[in-house]
């Protein structure tokens, strides 16, 4: 068997006006709105989530677990269907909200269970005399939270975070569930109307792994600007 | 007067007991020194007086205020009391100034250029003017000691806590730090100080005390304690860390 490449299929019109390369582009856009959008929400329900976990009242640390508990050990693509087909049946009105969002929601809602449990593992590894001298010097607790402990806890977990965003990326896909047009979608849909599932497959590829180095070398510039002088590693 | 008041404070672990029942007082201008084995409850003791550990039983009066009652604003009162760990523990996100300054404006108010003069003139003080954009983990220990002693002192503190300030240093550096420490005992500052350094404690202490076990066995006049301590256990103290 001989196989021919044939990389103008990109060219073809998909019948609605635009080429599949444009479509191709147009859903590396959806994916990449899903994925930052969803990034977004994880960081700062992660951020809160697993400060709580980390706060002297029991209370609240126990509703953080639960939370951590419930969206990490869901399925991501079960709580996909849950925010798109049960929840909107329970409460109407949540019908009228465009899947995107939902979608957004599901995805963020998601990792933050997992930068919750990086953040609380962060706050833990300072050592508890940083919490004491906030204290001491009259800050509350929500203020040694936000100028002694989270500024640091935030820089020791900036590795396992960027897995955490790249993670993010690749599970952009599931959106695909749900009908909206990421690169998954157009993926499965432009390979069976062109039939050329190699080149499509191959550029979507790319494109995912063209994104995964992006994302790679701005979190790996993100740890060096926030770089701590006169520790291990740093640049003075 | 005093500043600092403890009146029968008892604190458990669990089922265990760290502190015994435990008063002594520390009034304005006093310097009291405390020491004891490792382990005694020296530590918890003195985080009990700005309530940085909460007690089960017993009072602490700062200032005349109970820190262990319902509606006492905890960090206003903390504000007030300046403390110094065997750790150091500065910031290491931020620069030595923005150590000094963080509680000056946050805490205080303070507006930004006041709050830095405020700091320079307490770096100077402790000979680390030049450092001011630096940050800790570029310092020794001893400077960082020093640092942490006058970010304490940027609030204008009513009274001092140590903690084992200069356990954690080299030997050559707790010259450094004592020295900070024996100036601010002699302008009269208030200062409570968890030390082994009995040459320190001879030079500006006016009482010590001694804890084993957490219960306070000894709390003596300077000279008593030196001259004659009346329990075994203190002589025992005594004599091991005096004797190497
Ligand atoms: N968070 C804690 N939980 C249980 N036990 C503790 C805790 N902190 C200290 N202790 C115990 O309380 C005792 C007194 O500790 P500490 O006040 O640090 O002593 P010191 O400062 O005199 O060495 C020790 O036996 C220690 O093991
Ligand atoms: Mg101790």
């Amino acid at each position: 068997m001989n196989f021919r490449w044939e990389w103008e299929v990109f060219l073809r019109d998909t019948g609605g006006g635009e080429t599949y390369l444009h479509w191709m582009f147009s859903a590396w856009g959806w994916t990449l709105s899903v994925a930052a959008c969803a990034w977004i929400i994880a960081i700062l329900f992660g951020a809160v989530i697993g400060t709580l976990r980390t706060v002297p009242s029991l209370l609240l640390a126990r509703l953080a677990n639960a939370w951590v508990e419930l969206f990490r050990n869901i399925p991501l693509l079960v709580q996909i269907f849950i925010w798109y087909h049960v929840i909107p049946s329970l409460y109407k009105p949540l019908q009228e909200v465009p899947s995107f969002i939902l979608v957004v929601f599901a995805l963020g809602f998601f990792t933050s269970a997992r930068v919750a449990e990086q953040v609380r593992a962060g706050i833990q590894s300072l050592p508890d005399g940083q919490r004491y001298a906030g204290l001491a010097m009259g800050l509350t607790l929500p203020q040694t939270y936000r100028f002694v402990l989270l500024p640091m806890a935030f820089r020791i977990i900036v590795p396992p975070l960027t897995s955490e965003s790249m993670n993010i990326i690749k599970n952009s896909s599931v959106a695909f569930a749900v009908s909206i047009s990421e690169l998954t979608l157009f993926a499965l849909q432009a390979q069976e109307e062109t039939s050329r599932g190699i080149e499509v497959y191959l550029a979507v590829t790319g494109l995912y792994m063209l994104t995964a180095f992006a994302v790679n070398r701005l979190m790996a510039f993100v740890e060096q600007r926030v770089r701590v002088p006169g520790t291990l590693g740093a640049a003075r | 007067m005093a500043m600092i008041e403890m009146k029968n404070l008892s604190k458990w672990y669990g089922s265990f007991q760290v502190l015994k029942d435990c008063s002594t007082r520390v009034d304005r201008g006093e310097v009291v020194v405390v020491c004891g084995p490792s382990g005694s409850g020296k530590s918890t003791l003195i985080k009990c007086v700005n309530a940085l550990e909460r007690f089960q039983q017993g009072e602490v009066i700062i200032d005349g205020i109970s820190v262990g009652a319902p509606g006492t604003d905890l960090p206003r009162l903390r504000a007030r009391v300046g403390m110094v760990f065997q750790h150091f523990e500065l910031f290491p996100h931020l620069s030595i100034m923005e150590n000094l300054t963080l509680g000056q404006i946050r805490v205080l108010g303070r507006g930004a250029d006041e709050a830095r003069d405020k700091g320079v003139k307490l770096l100077e003080r402790v000979g680390l003017r030049e450092q001011a954009e630096k940050f800790p983990g570029q310092l020794s220990g001893g400077q960082q000691q020093r640092v942490a002693i006058a970010r304490a002192l940027a609030m204008d503190p009513m009274c001092m806590l140590f903690d084992e300030p200069t356990s954690a240093l080299d030997p050559e550096m707790i010259n450094e730090v004592l020295d900070v420490m024996v100036e601010l005992a002699q302008e009269g500052m208030t200062m409570m100080c968890v030390s082994h350094e009995m040459g320190f404690a001879r030079k500006v202490a006016n009482r010590v005390i001694f804890m084993d076990r957490g219960e306070i066995v000894e709390d003596a006049l300077k000279e008593d304690f030196f001259g004659k301590p009346r329990s075994e256990r203190a002589q025992q103290f005594l004599s091991k860390i005096l004797h190497h």
